[in-house]
């Protein structure tokens, strides 16, 4: 089957083709201007991830959230999952950039690092 | 709680008569049904001082209208409200409504106004004041005594200045029920109990419901919706007088009027309405009163527009003033239907429901010796030279905190407006006390930095600070 | 670094930054790398950072870093530069005017009142959202209409949710990207409705923040009334036409309690209206020469100020440009070989920056600029008079993206004093 979708790499945007076959394999892809799109185009049809923001809670700091990031892109299924462990979390101040909220979140072996710092 | 005179309403009216009976060594409570005073009618209206010339002769409005407007510009200099003595012109189209300017001349004279504050100028006088006049206008009334005022800010420094003198302002404090007993009024409040020997009716748009309690049916109140475009300090100048269109049946007609704060207000549309408690306002009717300013001002453009808003005012069925004891029970004063030109009436009105009161007065009445006439006047820290704002500053460093870009107000200004007597407790009436939120970018800058000084002065956790008090709410919970 | 302030003297800088974004920093670090030896920076916000510290969403830095950043990250690389100088930064300092003789004044608690004598300044002051006053929307005032950026201040600083059903207005960035922080909050945003037949947005940001939560986008709507006496309680949608006037019939109450608008960026410039500096009509920033200086010698403009960028990579690459061209007029005052040729858009170029372009410059300028539609296969044509200088195929084109030609030296040896370089649209 073809599936359409438009490339989200980088701001262009390129519409790109994909033919899967029945095993739901990527056999074919069109339309990429470029190697991230055809990666791109490959994990959105097999396994579709996306960068997760949020703030967590901070305790004795000046501000009472900190922004944070997954270190990088989560299987887009697992997103309010994530956001519930996230919201369970807390931080105490002083907070650096890249301070570690949540280690290896539901098992991803992805992290959720802070990308602000809040002074206590 | 007892008092000896609950006065329900605190809009221009309630307050200014507050002020004045304050003069007595008497209890006040001057109750509100709202978190704030000015939070109907008298919030928004045009802020015109109209000269008098309007009126129906032999009507109250007549007479309390010339009274008054006659002595606002003491009353707003005593209180340090900003008042100007613009003047205003009712731009004649033909020769027809040349002669409209003539009958409305002849009452202005019938009405008290003296002879001279009045004259009828011809095309050139008039572009030579307006350069911006449609080039089809043909002439104008000039009425001297007319002027602008700032409505709230009036109503809050009399407010305050009635606090100051002792007068005690409960919010929140809407009436539901009033009994008569042991020659003692005893209001139920949403505040609970309170007793009061004598009660002044100035509840606005609901003066016909607090009358109906003591079984008083003399006041009917209709509610008629004005709404009003606010333009752009940068077209500020475009006129230097209040301008008016011949008067109809309806009222007064579409006016353009430089406001005290240099913006221009564009309005008011009249729509009877139901709902005596929501103000909505219609886009389509604003563009139609652009369509009809634009017949006076043609260069006015809704480009300009930075907000708009809508006023209710009360009309009582009988076109007039409704101000004098009640019939039911004399110690009961009803000051009702103040609709156009109630704010011009306001300062003659409040001395008018002090004679009422003296009359009906059960024994001697004592002037308190530490009466003060004036309230502390606010800091201005937009209209400050540089080198009072770096001794303002010097003396207390919460005024070097820029809070409201727009409009330059200080955080010290906005402190001020929490402290003061009658006091802001939510955003708007921040932003009425301060101008904070008035200007172009309408409070995105400054509104989140105005809740949490909110917060803090206050003690209450920053998403309990609402809007204009009830359940006008901006945040709810916190996000962890 | 704090700067004292002496009671009643003015200070004396060699540059004045008014604003600490991206856009200053990156003017006033390139500033200092050009020799520059007195520098500070001015900021009302309590940190340096800009509105890039409530952007907490990724995407920034792919050009400039190669790195996909989030805004404080993209933010904190230049902080940490500044603070490695000795640029001074005074913050929760507001700066409320400045005269044409470059003396500028500001406020703050720490130090009161200050005057700065500046040999030259750098306008980086941003922008501010179009707010609901300006808008066509009927209704009450009641409490939870804001827009989107207030509503984005108050999650991700304030730590506050604004509303619990969401709809937003404008399908610009921010409108997106706050319906997807909104809905990882645990709200309802209900639908994103735009006025045109496009979004103005990114793309990606239609994928990622629209598409994957299942939030409808409703193109050629918009809203028209808000209900509700004192929180909202609702809204009504209407289509509209191509001329954008409401359809009749399509009328369609919506309930919610959370307007957001997201209905565009205007530049801040108070502050450059007060000393009288020529203003493009179409960017509402101030008229620029290459070097982002405004018609006041010594004044430069750079940022979202000048022009409403959609990437801040763009930002600091313009900021640094400006820092450059402070530079050079604080160490050889005006230029006085230069000779201008003006840039002009049309047929669907809506406006280019710089609008004034040195011919006799050695290096070669860049002009940025925005269409006013989508055109798909198109060309991009820069000619003066008959002589086409340069094309360039174009995919696509879409108002939502900053697009940039680049004149070479010998494009601008073939240009005249007062030329007119047209850069315009050709459609296949």
């Amino acid at each position: 089957m073809i599936k359409d979708l438009i490339c989200v790499a980088c701001p262009l945007g390129c519409p790109i083709n994909v033919t899967l076959d029945e095993n739901g394999t990527v056999t074919d892809v069109t339309g990429n201007t470029c190697k991230r799109g055809f990666e791109y185009a490959n994990t959105e049809c097999t396994n579709p991830t996306r960068s997760l923001t949020t703030t967590v809670k901070v305790d004795g700091g000046k501000l009472p959230v900190v922004p944070v990031k997954s270190s990088s892109a989560l299987p887009k299924g697992i997103m309010f999952e994530c956001m519930k462990v996230i919201n369970a979390a807390c931080l105490k101040a002083p907070v650096k950039i890249g301070d570690v909220v949540v280690k290896d979140i539901l098992n991803t072996g992805i992290d959720i690092v802070a990308t602000n710092e809040v002074k206590a | 709680m007892f008092y000896d005179i609950a006065i329900i309403g605190a809009g221009v009216i309630g307050s200014l008569t507050a002020r004045k009976l304050s003069e007595y060594n008497l209890k006040i409570a001057l109750l509100e049904k709202c978190n704030d005073v000015a939070c109907a009618t008298s919030k928004a209206n045009s802020g015109i001082v109209h000269a008098g010339f309007d009126a129906r002769p032999g009507t109250i409005k007549a007479k309390l209208n010339v009274d008054g407007a006659k002595m606002m510009p003491e009353v707003c200099e005593t209180l340090h409200v900003p008042y100007k003595d613009i003047g205003s012109l009712v731009v004649a189209f033909s020769e027809e409504e040349m002669k409209t300017l003539e009958k409305l001349y002849q009452r202005g004279i019938t009405n008290g106004l003296d002879a001279d504050s009045m004259e009828i100028i011809d095309k050139d006088a008039l572009f030579k004041m307006e350069p911006n006049i449609s080039p089809n206008a043909v002439g104008a009334l000039l009425a001297k005594t007319a002027g602008i005022v700032c409505p709230y800010e009036l109503t809050i420094a009399a407010a305050e200045c009635a606090a100051t003198n002792g007068v005690e302002f409960l919010r929140n404090c809407g009436v539901t029920a009033i009994k008569f007993e042991n020659d003692t009024f005893i209001l139920s409040t949403e505040q609970g109990e309170i007793s009061a020997k004598y009660i002044i009716n100035a509840a606005g748009l609901h003066a016909d419901n607090i009358s109906r309690m003591i079984g008083d049916d003399s006041v009917n109140i209709k509610a008629r919706l004005g709404e009003y475009a606010l333009l752009d300090k940068s077209v500020g100048g475009v006129v230097n007088h209040v301008i008016f269109q011949c008067p109809t049946e309806l009222g007064k007609g579409v006016l353009v009027s430089p406001t005290v704060d240099g913006n221009v207000i564009v309005g008011p549309t009249t729509v009877e309405v139901e709902d005596k408690d929501s103000v909505s306002i219609a886009q389509e009717a604003l563009k139609n009163v652009f369509k009809s300013a634009c017949l006076s001002v043609p260069s006015l453009s809704m480009r300009n527009t930075i907000t708009s808003f809508g006023g209710l005012r009360a009309h009582d069925v009988t076109s007039d003033f409704v101000i004098g004891a009640s019939k039911v029970n004399g110690k009961f004063i009803n000051v009702a239907g103040i609709e156009s030109p109630g704010l011009a009436s306001s300062p003659a009105i409040a001395e008018y429901v002090a004679e009422v009161f003296e009359s009906i007065y059960d024994g001697t009445l004592e002037k308190k010796t530490n009466y003060n006439p004036s309230r502390k006047e606010p800091v201005k820290f937009r209209e400050m030279t540089d080198d009072q704002r770096r001794e303002l500053i010097a003396k207390n460093n919460t005024y070097g905190r820029i809070i409201c870009r727009c409009e330059t107000v200080t955080e010290g200004e906005i402190i001020d407006a929490i402290n003061s007597p009658v006091g802001a407790r939510d955003v708007d009436g921040v932003k009425r006390r301060t101008r904070a939120g008035m200007g172009r970018c309408q409070s995105g800058f400054c509104g989140s930095k105005v809740m949490e000084i909110l917060s803090r002065e206050l003690n209450v956790p920053i998403n309990e600070i609402t809007k204009f008090g009830g359940k006008s709410d901006i945040l709810y919970e916190r996000t962890k | 670094m704090k700067g004292r302030n002496k009671v009643n003297s003015t200070l004396k800088y060699d540059l004045v930054v008014i604003g600490g974004g991206p856009a200053g920093m990156a003017a006033a670090l390139e500033a200092k790398n050009n020799g520059v030896e007195k520098i500070i920076i001015l900021e009302r916000a309590e940190t340096l950072g800009g509105i890039l510290e409530q952007c907490i969403h990724t995407g920034f830095g792919l050009h400039y870093f190669g790195e996909e950043l989030s805004g404080p990250e993209y933010a904190h690389r230049f902080i940490e530069l500044v603070e490695q100088t000795d640029i001074e930064v005074k913050t929760d300092t507001m700066v409320i005017s400045i005269s044409k003789d470059r003396i500028v004044t500001a406020v703050n608690k720490e130090d009161g009142f200050i005057q700065i004598n500046a040999t030259a300044i750098i306008l980086a002051m941003g922008c501010r959202e179009r707010p609901r006053g300006a808008l066509d929307i009927s209704g009450s005032r009641a409490s939870g209409v804001m827009t989107a950026g207030a509503a984005q201040k108050f999650v991700n600083i304030d730590g506050y949710m604004p509303g619990k059903k969401i709809v937003i207005l404008g399908s610009g960035d921010i409108g997106l990207i706050m319906a997807r922080r909104m809905t990882l909050e645990g709200a309802e945003v209900k639908m994103v409705c735009e006025l045109m037949p496009y979004s103005g947005g990114l793309t990606r940001n239609i994928v990622q923040c629209l598409d994957d939560f299942g939030i409808p986008l409703k193109l050629s709507c918009t809203v028209i009334e808000v209900h509700g006496n004192e929180r909202v309680e609702g809204i009504t949608i209407a289509q509209v036409d191509k001329n954008r006037n409401i359809i009749e019939g399509t009328q369609e109450f919506v309930e919610c309690d959370t307007l957001l608008l997201s209905v565009g960026l205007i530049p801040e410039n108070e502050l450059s209206k007060q000393i009288g500096i020529d203003m493009d009509g179409i960017t509402s920033g101030p008229v620029v020469n290459e070097m982002r200086e405004t018609s006041l010698s010594g004044v430069f403009a750079c940022g979202n100020v000048l022009q409403v960028h959609d990437l801040v990579d763009y930002v600091t690459k313009e900021s640094q440009i400006a820092g450059l061209g402070a530079a050079k007029f604080i160490a050889n005052g005006g230029s006085a070989d230069a000779k201008y040729a003006f840039t002009k858009g049309i047929n669907g170029v809506r406006y280019i920056v710089p609008q004034r372009v040195n011919i006799n410059s050695t290096e070669e300028i860049k002009l940025y600029f925005r269409v006013g539609d989508v055109y798909k296969n198109s060309k991009v044509v820069v000619s003066v008079g008959d002589e086409v200088l340069y094309e360039k195929r174009k995919q696509k084109l879409a108002p939502g993206e900053m697009e940039n030609v680049t004149l070479t030296v010998e494009m601008l040896g073939k240009i005249k004093e007062n030329d007119e370089i047209i850069v315009a649209i050709k459609e296949r």
